[in-house]
């Protein structure tokens, strides 16, 4: 599965790779699902700990039914996104890159310094290794947890005669809050680290329009100019 | 920022706080208000409470010593319309009279009626006995011992003047003579059929026969027809001694009930007999409270197929909600836990007709002037005075729109009889407690209207007492206010043991609620239960969403949230703080 010679050995040595273009980096179906999910994972954040009785600023009932059909939505979301990351081939992006570490000691000091990122954007590169870690565990771990006891804890009825249905419902309950947990800590480290570009809103606008101004390659550039399979304004 | 201190606190108390709920409790609070502290504001939650009593203000009136229980001042029948029968029993020849008597209609009914009395021989309401087919206990009010007037046995003079018969006063009645059946009480439909106690009580109890019209027996003969609310509530409205008195869901507000107060008694739109879904086979009823159907899993049946049970789903089948939306099929999915009164009857008591919520006995014999009196210092909703105390009696409080107790419930009651012993030491003694739990596959949460009563019980052998109330005799308490005469001649009477000794001891009873069942839009919200200090709090065992959490997750999952949120604001003070030191430096 690697053996793409760009997810390697980037990070030791910071090739010149040529000069700036602003390009399509997020593709209008990209930005729709990030979007879009924001929008949902808001509002089932904001449902969820106002049915679990964190707030009061949602009663209980219309929680309920926003929360259902947000998750629903959320659902059928992701089903196309894992759909579209498949046959884009863009799940790629989110598999493990070398230099973890690196990225974490310029968060946790590089940047206060001043010292540039230690990882570039490319077209096909468009995550540092931190965020691929950072998003695959999205993807594998706190997304599936929510949906899988989400979607148990919807169809309660479905088992609720059975013996065990008591105590499956703690379960199922602690589980599903737990991971919302997560996710809320996700979320938060998440849109902080989106104030770290050039300007506190630049990643936020770029998520917004799908362009960046990124490096390219010569081969690169001859290749978009040739098939126009990537926008690029300049 | 001011969440640090708090913070800090927590970390060093966390390891400690796992084993200690309440202390947990307090956390959870406390680490929720740090991260609140960085996002968003807490409100508390306020629900409304509701209030019942309105008291009326005390003064001196004249003494009162009226001791009628069922005054009743609409005597007008209410409408039932089955159509027109096929009989007119105005033209049969045998109801033309004259009568001086119930058992001479009686005899009249059962010359063509030939099996009526033989069936109605069968029925509870005859009998006043029931043996209970689980616990296999000896149950009817003919030897029960209730949370009121306490024991009928003994007193059926006066108690059994709600027994569907003529003269059952004492132990000689003949329960196997049919013109002892009172047809009347249940078919008259002129409303100037009554009935009064079957024997003399003391000077104090005779007003009871005082200034009633005599009965026109022929004519109240000539006018039978299937029973009306008002029927069945010359007793049921009025059960515990005085309307709405017992039950909280019964009383004399139903008589022509408007569409809040009951959707299927509704005077103006379903009028609903009580046999509408107390439907009757030879003189049987379907609804016991003895042996209560807590949990209908049939359902309906074919046209005419399901006529044995009083359930709300034998109507409404087990899933009465749509399933077109998410609310009905929530809802649906409700129907194996939560019985539909428990929704569908938010308060009891609604009519303007008060109910008891508490009877102390302790205070009963006061006199005034050597004689017995009332006090009415409680005015309910429809403007009438309820009596507050009765020196027969002892003294009460009342409620309306009240809030239900609510329990797991699987339909079995187990009583607290004659022979039951109890240790008074263990809190109120339970005169019919009832099985259920959250586990046992079957129960399901049901309302109750919980009623407290301070009575007496003998103290020697821990066991409730019966006490002679009604006579002409000196022994009778309801003439002499002598509680160890009365418990002593009640127990010697039935053949009870009895240490001599007696004290009191506090009791509760358990009425399962189901009529009074509001319009839907009335219904119970979800967040009544589902909150943190929700209707169903006291249930304990089961995780219910919206008001129960994780406490330790919980308390974890703040901390974590509000750390992240310190954390991401840490940096950013710091990248501040920073950027602008390296700006300062390329500045100079
Ligand atoms: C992805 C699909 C999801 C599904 C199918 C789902 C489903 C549910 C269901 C059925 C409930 C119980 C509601 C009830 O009592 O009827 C619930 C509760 C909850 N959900 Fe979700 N949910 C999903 C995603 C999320 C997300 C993304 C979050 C937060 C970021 C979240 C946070 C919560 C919380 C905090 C509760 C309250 C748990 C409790 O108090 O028992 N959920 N969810």
């Amino acid at each position: 599965m690697s053996g793409h010679g760009n997810n390697r050995g980037q990070d030791t040595t910071i090739k010149k790779r040529g000069e700036k273009h602003y390009v399509m980096l997020y593709t209008r179906y990209e930005r729709f699902w990030h979007w879009s999910q924001a929008l949902l994972i808001f509002t089932l954040f904001f449902t969820g700990f106002g049915l679990h009785g964190t707030h009061d600023l949602i009663d209980f009932r219309t929680a309920v039914e926003i929360h259902t059909y947000a998750a629903i939505a959320l659902i059928v979301l992701w089903i196309f996104t894992t759909f579209w990351n498949f046959t884009t081939g863009q799940w790629r992006q989110y598999l493990f890159k070398e230099g973890v570490l690196k990225v974490i000691r310029f968060y946790a000091y590089g940047i206060l310094v001043g010292e540039p990122h230690p990882y570039r954007k490319g077209l096909q590169r468009k995550q540092n290794a931190l965020q691929s870690l950072a998003y695959m565990g999205f993807m594998i771990f706190i997304g599936p947890a929510l949906w899988a006891s989400g979607i148990v804890y919807l169809f309660y009825d479905l088992w609720s005669s059975y013996s065990w249905s008591g105590n499956g419902l703690t379960v199922i309950a602690f589980l599903h809050t737990a991971a919302a947990f997560l996710m809320g800590i996700f979320v938060i480290i998440h849109i902080y680290m989106t104030t770290t570009g050039k300007t506190p809103t630049h990643y936020i606008k770029t998520m917004i329009s799908g362009y960046d101004s990124i490096e390219l390659t010569k081969a690169e550039v001859a290749y978009i100019e040739e098939t126009h399979a990537v926008s690029m304004k300049d | 920022m001011g969440i640090r201190p708090d913070q800090c606190r927590l970390c060093v108390s966390v390891i400690t706080v796992i084993t200690d709920m309440k202390m947990l409790k307090q956390l959870t609070l406390v680490s929720k208000a740090s991260v609140g502290a960085c996002l968003w504001a807490l409100i508390l939650i306020t629900t409304p409470a509701v209030e019942a009593s309105d008291t009326a203000p005390s003064g001196t009136e004249p003494v009162d010593n009226n001791m009628n229980f069922r005054i009743v001042t609409d005597s007008k029948p209410s409408i039932r319309d089955d159509g027109e029968s096929t009989a007119d029993h105005s033209k049969f020849e045998i109801l033309m009279g004259p009568f001086e008597s119930g058992p001479e209609v009686t005899r009249a009914c059962i010359s063509c009626h030939t099996e009526a009395g033989r069936h109605f021989m069968q029925s509870i309401h005859w009998t006043w006995e029931y043996d209970h087919p689980e616990t296999e206990q000896k149950l009817g009010k003919k030897t029960l011992i209730n949370t009121f007037c306490t024991n009928a046995k003994g007193n059926e003079g006066m108690c059994a003047q709600c027994h569907a018969g003529y003269g059952w006063k004492d132990e000689t009645f003949d329960f196997t003579n049919q013109d002892n059946i009172d047809c009347l009480v249940c078919h008259d439909r002129t409303g100037a059929y009554y009935k009064t106690p079957n024997s003399l009580g003391n000077k104090a109890c005779s007003v009871m026969f005082e200034g009633k019209q005599p009965i026109p027996w022929s004519k109240v003969a000539q006018s039978v027809g299937k029973p009306g609310r008002e029927n069945c509530g010359a007793c049921h409205f009025y059960g515990g001694g005085g309307d709405g008195v017992k039950h909280g869901d019964l009383d004399s507000s139903l008589k022509r009930p408007s569409h809040d107060l009951d959707v299927h008694m509704d005077a103006e739109g379903l009028n609903f007999a009580c046999t509408t879904c107390h439907v009757t086979r030879q003189h049987l009823w379907a609804g016991s409270r003895y042996n209560v159907m807590a949990h209908d899993t049939e359902g309906v049946g074919l046209p005419g197929e399901r006529r044995d049970v009083a359930t709300c789903e034998s109507c409404h089948s087990n899933a009465p909600h749509s399933y077109n939306e998410l609310l009905g099929s929530k809802l649906n999915g409700h129907v194996d836990r939560i019985a539909c009164q428990t929704c569908h009857i938010p308060t009891i008591a609604r009519g303007g007709v008060a109910t008891k919520t508490e009877w102390d006995w302790r205070t009963a014999g006061k006199t005034r002037n050597g004689e017995g009196f009332k006090e009415k210092h409680y005015t309910q909703g429809n403007g009438e005075h309820r009596a507050t105390y009765k020196s027969i009696k002892g003294s009460f409080k009342y409620g309306e729109n009240l809030v239900p107790h609510y329990d797991w419930f699987d339909g079995q009651m187990i009583y607290t009889t004659i022979e039951s012993q109890f240790d008074p030491a263990n809190g109120p003694v339970e005169i019919n407690g009832f099985q259920g739990s959250h586990n046992d596959g079957k129960s399901r949460i049901w309302p109750f209207k919980r009623m407290l009563t301070v009575q007496p019980y003998d103290k020697g052998n821990n066991t409730l007492v019966y006490m002679h109330l009604w006579g002409d005799d000196d022994d009778a308490y309801w003439g002499n206010y002598d509680f160890g005469r009365a418990i002593k001649v009640g127990m010697a009477k039935n053949d009870i043991p009895y240490s001599g000794e007696f004290d009191f001891v506090e009791t509760y009873s358990f009425w399962p609620i189901t009529h009074m069942v509001a319009p839907k839009e009335n219904a119970m919200d979800c967040a009544d239960c589902h909150s943190r200090k929700g209707r169903l709090n006291q249930l304990e065992g089961f995780y219910m969403p919206g008001r129960d959490s994780f406490h330790w997750l919980d308390i974890l999952g703040y901390i974590a949230l509000g750390g992240a949120l310190l954390g991401v604001l840490l940096h950013g003070l710091l990248r501040k703080l920073f950027s602008n030191k390296i700006q300062q430096k390329d500045a100079s």
